[in-house]
């Protein structure tokens, strides 16, 4: 009956693959004859693929994809040729058919016993060798059900955006291949059923970050920006993989439900391999999700194209180091360190990245830190064991994330490139509707009541109090983080919409609104952000939190520690505490950036240093710089030194020292009698003594 | 499959051509190669029979052919092909096409000498992991000697000359050191069982006590070694592979090096268990050192071909790790490394190979912004490269990732010092491409660079093509290998079980003939 949910990550494959071919043949087939030759082969490959898959699966939703290979002939046999108009179709509509699916899927699940919601559907055999046996085989459960919504609706919305945002790019067909593939491998990372699967998502996004960050790979910067982003990940990959032959020479599996199931009787609790395994997996979660100390590749990352920086770098690929860690609930409860380090590493970062955010001038890369920070409060909610709630902020800050750096790029493309928040202002009377719906967006991450933000942060505040993993310095930091983030985030809005108009006359001249393509996305996102946070509105508020409930078989295997009561008046005095803590985040921001802009200035005057550290965000990629590149750099050039001079020099030199023998000894036979009849004489003496 | 000769046929089919060869003029060259084109193919086509008909549940020699050659000293022509063969004896037939392709216009001076001496390789390349006579293997192994040095030192770079001498009798140091571990292994095994012979399966029969198996196999192990390369007897390869010819660093890196890792398995291993066990510490340390040796001092070279044999000597000691892990993920993930490195990093030659004919040279320097005047070749480009970073879903992550899980499993801490080299590969690889193919256009010249033609793109896509079948269903292939590897294992461990510490040897004896 679930046997459909194969399809959900094929479609937005079979999308990258027809897009992918188009995009990188597509200067060749200037002339009629190779474009119908390379659209009929495409197509005759396309049919085989979809036949095998046909046959694996014998779905007959698979026919569906027949569609655009129908559509790639019947344009060759009416002529026309395959356009921008065609990719955005495939693009777009192999994600809504994802989306489709994924409703449905969803919609099955929930009509299940809550019991009953873990499907399993084995595809095919993947590897086997001796006792590890992997399938490709997809899990639905109530978290990964979650987590596909979000993708396949997100990256929807935001394909649609792109198809606005992107036109007239010279590598339009190229971009929604790449975003295409990107949906497939996060679809691969959140429907896995073993470990290994999960590293294929796991690196398959990361590649796809790659190639769309240096994705305007003219710029030497944006392909410097990819690539650092690429290796930093592996640092976190390799951390990964380790947790993963760990967790195989452990428990002689990688499948979740023998490892989930058995974790309790095999591991003991707070015991060297439990600890080793669940921290060895979240050095892969730091690198993917940009926590401390691996957290240095995002800010870069936003070199890419703006939808590229929505889906990827804020809504649903750095989160999917959050989503492992909720996955692996049965593991990570066990091993109370790793808890303390997930949480504390959270913490640090959630605050630590909200204070580079505070001297930013680059639109994007204000929200970059702001993601960084907003991930590390997940972190913070699935380290003090309220995994829910963590996944809860993920999901509600997709939405807001998502729309904020969508209007962050409707914004960009009203100033015609233009990303200083310096050169900005006044833009309330311009573009009125993206300021509408960026007003939505920063209200909901700076958590204000009522919105999809409050209830998400303020559970996992309440949890990082109230959990027995939990604790008051967690808490505070949360806190303070919250604060901070009103801060930032309106300081974000206020340079941009408000104030004086800093642009010259120039850019001035030519704002206009984004196109309904753009704009449609943005409300939608926008209602979203204000109403997400219903599902899971907690009981002290009177609400069900159906969220929490949905998730909970997910945690069904996690070791269950009691934690002490709290009454709802704490609970209460808390919420508070924090509403007014980003109230005072607020207030500042609006003094400093719409009352009286001078006091920043002066602010960066007298304290030139802090400012000074701030704003270069502490040094840290100059110190990295310098300890790791420089010093890889370095062993490397001594080793290929050695290498020419040690090691080939002593290959060499053996030759050379034959050669040299050999001519001394051919010295010897000299032709002279008398030389030769000295030799005798002297070997006579040598053997008679 | 009794009254075909499936594998004569397939091995000796490229002869075919060098007789049709002799009669086409030699100034029709297209003739020539389109001959050698069709008769490597054909080759490839004949040898998917052993694909089909190869049955996976057999763990001995299929395939076989037995009969008398040289009476007198007991060799006999002995040939077969079992699950650790059967994969290579393919890659090589499959690799063969595309290197004639890639040598289409690359060539272009003593045409029809260059086809007779791929032809040649081949015939030795497919002999060599089929044999199962030693004196039989010997001879092939020691005659894609020959072509191999011509390839380098007539159709080579502008160091050829020192680069083939170098590569010759480098391997030759190592292979006559075996020849004599050969004919010391066949006078002992006379001299246990009475009968001259060189059929490897009787010499698996006789185990030779421990001191003499330790001298035995360090006279295969450091043959293989050489041609592997492990560290430290790596040096010829990047000199061989910057002077060779594109079609030769393919065959190169594609055939001739895994000559080194499954002589290992079937020779070094399978005849002297014991010594092999005693020398493990040895050999795993030369390994990881020279997976992460190879992966940095690869970072820092200038020349793209230098890169990508260094990055060769970081993989194949990846192999050598994991034959020596000794278990099943092990072994699997070895051979699967090597398909996987024969397929990518031949794709790298190739892809290099066509730089060169476009800008002649193979420095990093030199490009610079070419993925916007070269996008198919890019594209060509980075998937190779993302699969020999191993990236999953290609064909490099299955291998690597068996090869260290079965590492793991053994030695752990040794597993993950080695395992940085998925860091470092990307390193390395990353950052070269970024060069090449990212950035503004630096050089007027690469402005107007053309792209790939059909013939180039044919070429490519078979690899591409597989690249994503081996990482996408992997068990297909390592279906067919479980058995073999299966009974090999079993073998190596009842054999090590056998004490044969306590027997004297003397070894004059076996040289005067007498017990």
């Amino acid at each position: 009956m679930f046997d459909f949910i194969v399809l959900i990550p094929l479609f937005p494959a079979f999308g990258a693959f027809l897009n992918g071919i188009y995009g990188v043949f597509r200067s060749n087939w200037a002339d009629k004859p190779s474009h119908t030759i390379g659209i009929a082969s495409i197509g005759l490959a396309f049919g085989l693929m979809l036949l095998l898959v046909y046959k694996m699966v014998s779905v007959p939703i698979v026919l569906l994809a027949l569609v655009p290979a129908l559509g790639a002939f019947l344009a060759f046999i009416f002529g026309y040729r395959w356009s921008d108009k065609l990719v955005s179709i495939i693009g777009v509509g192999s994600i809504g058919i994802s989306f489709i699916l994924s409703v449905l899927a969803f919609w099955k699940l929930i009509h299940l016993e809550p019991e009953a919601r873990f499907i399993e559907v084995v595809f095919y055999k993947w590897m086997i060798s001796g006792d590890l046996s992997l399938d490709i085989a997809f899990l639905l459960d109530p978290l990964s059900a979650v987590m596909i919504l979000v993708v396949t609706g997100v990256g929807f919305l935001i394909h649609v955006y792109s198809v606005g945002y992107m036109h007239n790019d010279p590598s339009y067909p190229r971009f929604f291949a790449y975003l295409n593939l990107f949906v497939f491998f996060m679809l691969i990372l959140v429907m896995a059923n073993n470990f290994p699967m999960m590293f294929i998502g796991w690196e398959g996004v990361g590649l796809c970050s790659y190639l769309l960050i240096g994705f305007w790979f003219e710029d030497d910067y944006n392909a410097y920006a990819g690539n650092k982003a690429f290796i930093v990940n592996r640092i976190g990959d390799f951390g990964f993989l380790l947790g993963m032959f760990l967790i195989f020479v452990t428990f002689g599996s990688l499948n979740y439900k023998d490892v989930f199931e058995t974790a309790s009787r095999v591991l003991s609790y707070n015991g060297f391999t439990v600890t080793a395994i669940t921290l060895l997996l979240f050095v892969g979660a730091t690198g993917k999700s940009s926590q401390i100390p691996l957290y240095v590749w995002l800010p870069d990352a936003m070199a890419g194209p703006t939808p590229v920086s929505a889906l990827i770098h804020a809504a649903t690929m750095v989160t999917a180091g959050v989503y492992m860690v909720a996955r692996c609930n049965a593991l990570y409860t066990l091993a109370p360190i790793s808890m303390a380090v997930v949480a504390t590493i959270g913490a640090l970062t959630a605050i630590f990245a909200a204070s580079m955010g505070f001297a930013q001038r680059d639109i994007k890369r204000i929200l970059a830190y702001s993601t960084i920070s907003q991930l590390g409060y997940m972190f913070l909610g699935v380290g003090v064991a309220a995994f829910s709630a963590g996944i809860f902020h993920l999901v509600t800050h997709a939405f807001f994330k998502a729309l904020l750096f969508l209007s962050a790029g409707s914004v960009i493309h009203a100033m015609g490139g233009e990303q200083d928040v310096m050169k900005m202002g006044g833009l309330k009377g311009h573009i009125k509707k993206t300021f509408i719906v960026s007003l939505v967006g920063t209200l909901a991450i700076a958590g204000a009541p009522g919105l999809s933000g409050f209830f998400s942060k303020d559970e996992i505040l309440w949890q990082a109090y109230s959990s027995p993993y939990g604790s008051v310095f967690l808490w505070a930091i949360g806190v303070i983080t919250a604060g901070m983030t009103a801060f930032y985030m309106f300081r974000w809005l206020f340079l941009i919409f408000f104030g004086e108009e800093r642009m010259d006359h120039e850019t001035k001249h030519h704002i206009h609104e984004s196109p309904n393509v753009m704009l449609v996305p943005l409300y939608i996102l926008a209602f979203l952000s204000i109403v997400g946070g219903y599902i899971g509105i907690p009981e002290s508020l009177g609400g069900k939190n159906h969220f929490h409930h949905f998730l909970e078989p997910v945690t069904r295997y996690a070791y269950k520690i009691e934690g002490p009561h709290y009454s709802h008046a704490l609970e209460y005095a808390l919420m508070i505490v924090s509403v007014a803590v980003a109230f005072a985040g607020f207030a500042i921001a609006y003094i400093c950036y719409v009352k009286n802009p001078s006091i920043p200035v002066k602010f960066a005057e007298s304290y030139r240093n802090i400012y000074r550290w701030v704003y270069n965000k502490y040094f840290v990629d100059e110190l990295y710089e310098f300890l790791f590149v420089k010093g890889t750099l370095n062993t490397c050039f001594g080793l290929k030194a050695f290498d020419e001079k040690g090691i080939d020099g002593a290959v060499n030199g053996t030759g050379k020292s034959l050669y040299w023998s050999s001519i001394l000894t051919s010295k010897l036979q000299t032709g002279y009698i008398y030389h030769y009849v000295w030799g005798i004489v002297l070997g006579l003496l040598i053997l008679l003594f | 499959m009794e009254g075909i000769q499936i594998l004569s046929i397939v091995t000796f089919f490229p002869l075919v051509g060098v007789v049709a060869l002799f009669f086409v003029d030699r100034e029709n060259v297209v003739l020539q190669k389109t001959i050698t084109l069709i008769v490597t193919t054909v080759t490839f086509i004949l040898s998917l029979y052993l694909l089909i008909y190869f049955d996976p549940s057999r763990a001995d020699f299929q395939f076989v052919e037995r009969y008398k050659w040289i009476e007198s000293i007991g060799a006999i022509y002995f040939l077969g092909i079992d699950g650790i063969s059967l994969f290579l004896y393919l890659l090589t037939t499959f690799i063969c096409p595309i290197c004639i392709l890639s040598a289409w216009a690359y060539i272009d001076k003593y045409v029809k000498e260059f086809l007779i001496c791929m032809l040649v390789l081949e015939v030795g390349m497919l002999g060599t992991f089929c044999a199962l006579d030693l004196l039989l293997f010997y001879i092939f192994w020691e005659l894609m000697l020959i072509p191999m040095y011509f390839i380098i030192g007539v159709w080579g770079g502008p160091r050829r000359v020192y680069a083939a001498i170098k590569f010759v009798l480098y391997t030759l140091v190592g292979s006559v050191l075996m020849l004599v571990a050969i004919i010391f292994n066949y006078l002992y095994v006379a001299s246990q069982t009475g009968e001259y012979t060189f059929d490897l399966l009787k010499w698996y029969q006789v185990l030779p006590p421990f001191s003499m198996q330790v001298w035995l196999f360090s006279a295969f192990a450091l043959s293989f070694a050489i041609k592997v390369p492990m560290f430290p007897f790596h040096t010829w390869l990047p000199d061989a592979h910057v002077e060779a010819p594109t079609p030769g660093s393919v065959i190169l890196a594609g055939i001739l090096l895994k000559m080194g890792t499954y002589g290992f398995i079937r020779f070094a291993i399978g005849l002297y268990p014991h010594a092999a066990y005693f020398m493990t510490p040895l050999i795993i340390a030369l390994a990881i050192i020279g997976i992460i040796y190879g992966a940095l001092v690869s970072i820092v070279q200038p020349d793209v071909k230098k890169l990508v044999a260094f990055s060769s000597v970081s993989h194949l000691g990846a192999v050598m790790l994991g034959i020596f892990a000794m278990n099943i993920q092990g072994l699997e993930g070895a051979m699967y490394i090597m398909l996987g490195h024969g397929l990518s990093t031949g794709a790298l030659f190739i892809i290099v190979g066509m730089l060169y004919e476009r800008r002649h040279s193979r420095l990093i320097a030199d490009y610079g912004g070419i993925a916007k005047s070269v996008p198919i070749l890019a594209a060509f480009f980075s998937v190779t490269v993302l699969s020999s970073v191993g990236l999953p879903g290609l064909n490099g992550f299955v291998g690597e990732f068996l090869v260290f899980l079965g590492a793991f499993r053994v030695k752990p801490l040794w597993t993950i010092l080695s395992a940085t080299c998925v860091i470092f590969a990307a390193c390395y690889l990353l950052w070269m491409y970024k060069r090449v193919m990212f950035g503004p256009i630096t050089h007027e010249e690469n402005k107007y660079m053309k792209d790939l033609d059909l013939r180039e793109v044919l070429m490519m896509t078979p690899i591409v093509f597989l690249y994503v079948v081996m990482g996408v269903c992997p068990n297909y292939f390592l279906e067919k290998m479980h058995t073999s590897f299966d009974a090999f294992l079993k073998g190596y461990e009842k054999r090590i079980a056998i004490n044969v510490y306590e027997q004297k040897v003397q070894p004059l004896a076996l040289i005067r003939g007498g017990k």
